[in-house]
């Protein structure tokens, strides 16, 4: 059957196996690491053709029939967001032969990510909430133990407010699923989009939502609940930071996106305003807390929270076109904001120190850096011709189509603020003459490491490039899956067997 | 702890914790139980056998790194999976086979492989703040 759906958990779970047997030699914990990166791309890939070709498709594991058993499902979303994470895993992989020290490597790192980017996957594919709920916690102690390894105390103090208060996010998720499943008794999402039509008491269903925003907005860093993000994030090497800001956040969206359009969707006036607000003061807050900081890693951090806001944006505009801006500003903010926290991480070796004050004097001493940061931070602030531009226009035009103009307005004035702080970086980082005066640094790098640093930067930035040039294929893309998250009689039929 | 009565009980609560933890974990096959309480319980013996002897005697004890350990069961657990798509096609199919009737099947295997995920996390974690002074 469709045993293809549980490869990309099997992949990285036997990499991460293996790679643990083997830790004791070099080569083959790497070896064994890229390998598994290489197969699950070539895994993702086949999904997503196989759901171009023949539509949305699911797996019964173990024969069960459908709402008792574990359910994978693959549609469109599922299927970008796969391919994203295998693209991150493997870049992660390449640039961590450079970035990682021994003490780490040899403690376990690269099987640490590869279940990490197992449980990532299992996320996208789970077909029913309890699912959802296991490959979260899977996620949150995979991402923990990389947050804490290597044990410095910073590291340790951001840890535990990571997990503090992402533990609290998990207990509400546990506790809105117990009370959907008392309602409805059932978990599994395609039967659950069917079953919520019955329940009566709808205020009590609206309520569950408003818990599962709680928890899924933890998760994603929204406005009030944020402030863990900046506090952990910072503390351990860049390559870790730049891995957590391409996946988790977005796990958290990607649920917000399955849930509130299939399940939650009794009382959009109350819920997706809700959103609405929150995602508004997610992005102005964030961009406010980039602009107070002057350090770049730090920097970067704020903007992941206020880039979550646009993303939010999409989901609580509840129309297809808003979707279809959200999941294509998913893939650009996924490429571009790894890609920038990758130069930082270049920075960061070559100067020792993150500090705009005291780094300096790129665009002279590494040219091709400027040119890579350039690129990536125009398209995170929204310039044409590249990825954010289009990500930045669906959004805004759906939103005065819908005559919100007031969200609208933020999100350009949010824009031109993230164009601040890009420049902020550029004048310090780049422009300014090194204020450490010459040579501690230039050839801190060998030129393996150059190659295992730069080939990731650069392939990052020719994907934004391309995803903004050629935008037409990857905006039908995710039409598509806008147009399948609005129209869930196919998934519910992939699922349990029958039109609805 | 230097405590002559702690490290006495230890020693006999010990053997019967550990012999309680692989009963739990088979009466998991149709009963309440399982390889994830049986873990934990298996852990929870080696935990008092740390206090009571010190990290170092737990991991004589166990000779192989909790690490590995964990991954050895994540091992198994994909190991039975993928009999089920062999022998059934569809990953995690439960397939059974009978051994002097006895009846032995994938399920086990993988309950297996949970005890010993949980056994080797918990005991990364338990040494590792152990060994913290």
């Amino acid at each position: 059957m469709n045993n293809l759906l549980v490869m990309p958990i099997v992949i990285p779970f036997s990499a991460a196996v293996l790679g643990m047997m083997f830790n004791k030699y070099k080569m083959a914990r790497r070896g064994i690491s890229l390998a598994g990166s290489l197969a699950l791309l070539v895994v993702s890939t086949l999904i997503m053709l196989t759901v171009q070709r023949q539509g949305i498709f699911a797996l019964q594991m173990g024969l069960w029939k459908a709402p008792f058993g574990i359910t994978f499902v693959a549609d469109h979303l599922t299927a970008i967001m796969v391919m994203l994470t295998s693209i991150i895993g493997l870049i992660g992989v390449v640039y961590s032969f450079a970035d990682i020290d021994e003490a780490r490597e040899s403690f376990g790192y690269y099987s640490l990510l590869q279940v990490l980017v197992g449980g990532v996957c299992g996320a996208f594919l789970a077909g029913d909430l309890f699912n959802l709920y296991v490959w979260f916690e899977l996620i949150l102690i995979s991402s923990f133990s990389l947050l804490i390894l290597g044990g410095e105390k910073a590291q340790i103090d951001g840890a535990i407010k990571y997990i503090a208060i992402n533990l609290v996010a998990t207990l509400m998720f546990l506790c809105g699923i117990v009370l959907l499943y008392g309602i409805t008794g059932t978990l599994n999402m395609a039967d659950l989009h069917l079953k919520v039509k019955d329940v009566a008491n709808t205020g009590l269903l609206t309520g569950i939502g408003v818990l599962f925003i709680m928890a899924f907005g933890i998760k994603s860093a929204v406005f009030p609940l944020y402030f863990w993000l900046p506090a952990s994030y910072h503390t351990p090497p860049v390559i870790v930071s730049a891995i957590f800001s391409g996946l988790l956040t977005k796990v958290g969206i990607y649920a917000f996106m399955r849930v509130f359009t299939l399940i939650f969707t009794q009382d959009v006036a109350y819920t997706h305003n809700m959103l609405l607000i929150i995602a508004g003061f997610t992005m102005v807050s964030g961009v406010l807390g980039a602009a107070a900081h002057n350090e770049i890693r730090k920097i970067l951090l704020f903007h992941i929270i206020s880039q979550i806001g646009y993303l939010l944006m999409g989901v609580a505009l509840f129309s297809p076109l808003a979707m279809v801006g959200s999941v294509y500003f998913l893939g650009h903010i996924i490429i571009v904001k790894t890609n920038l926290l990758l130069i930082g991480g270049i920075i960061k070796r070559n100067a020792a120190t993150l500090e705009l004050k005291l780094v300096g004097g790129y665009y002279k001493s590494a040219p091709i850096l400027a040119i890579m940061f350039f690129v990536s931070a125009f398209s995170l602030a929204g310039f044409p011709p590249l990825s954010g531009f289009w990500a930045k226009f669906v959004l805004i035009k759906s939103s005065l189509i819908q005559g919100s103009f007031g969200i609208a307005a933020t999100a350009l004035a949010v824009g031109l603020m993230t164009a601040y702080s890009m420049t902020k970086i550029w004048g310090e980082a780049f422009w300014k003459p090194n204020p450490q005066e010459d040579d501690c640094s230039k050839q801190a790098l060998s030129n393996q490491e150059r190659y295992l640093m730069y080939g990731p930067v650069i392939g990052l930035t020719i994907m934004t490039v391309v995803m903004g040039i050629w935008a037409q294929p990857f905006l039908e893309m995710s039409n598509y899956a806008a147009q399948e998250l609005f129209n869930p009689a196919n998934y519910v039929k992939a699922v349990l067997g029958v039109m609805p | 702890m230097n405590s002559l009565i702690l490290r006495t009980a230890t020693k006999i609560l010990v053997s019967l914790m550990l012999l309680f933890s692989i009963f739990i974990m088979l009466r998991g096959h149709n009963e309440p139980g399982g390889g994830f309480v049986g873990g934990l319980i298996a852990s929870t013996a080696f935990g008092l056998y740390a206090v009571a002897y010190g990290p170092q005697a737990v991991r004589n004890a166990i000779y192989f790194d909790p690490r590995k350990i964990a991954m050895f069961g994540l091992g198994l657990g994909i190991l039975a999976g993928i009999i089920g798509i062999l022998a059934k096609g569809v990953f995690l199919t439960g397939t059974w086979t009978h051994l002097g009737g006895i009846a032995i099947g994938t399920p086990v295997l993988f309950d297996l492989g949970v005890y010993f995920v949980v056994v080797g996390a918990v005991m990364t974690l338990i040494l590792a703040m152990e060994e913290e002074e």
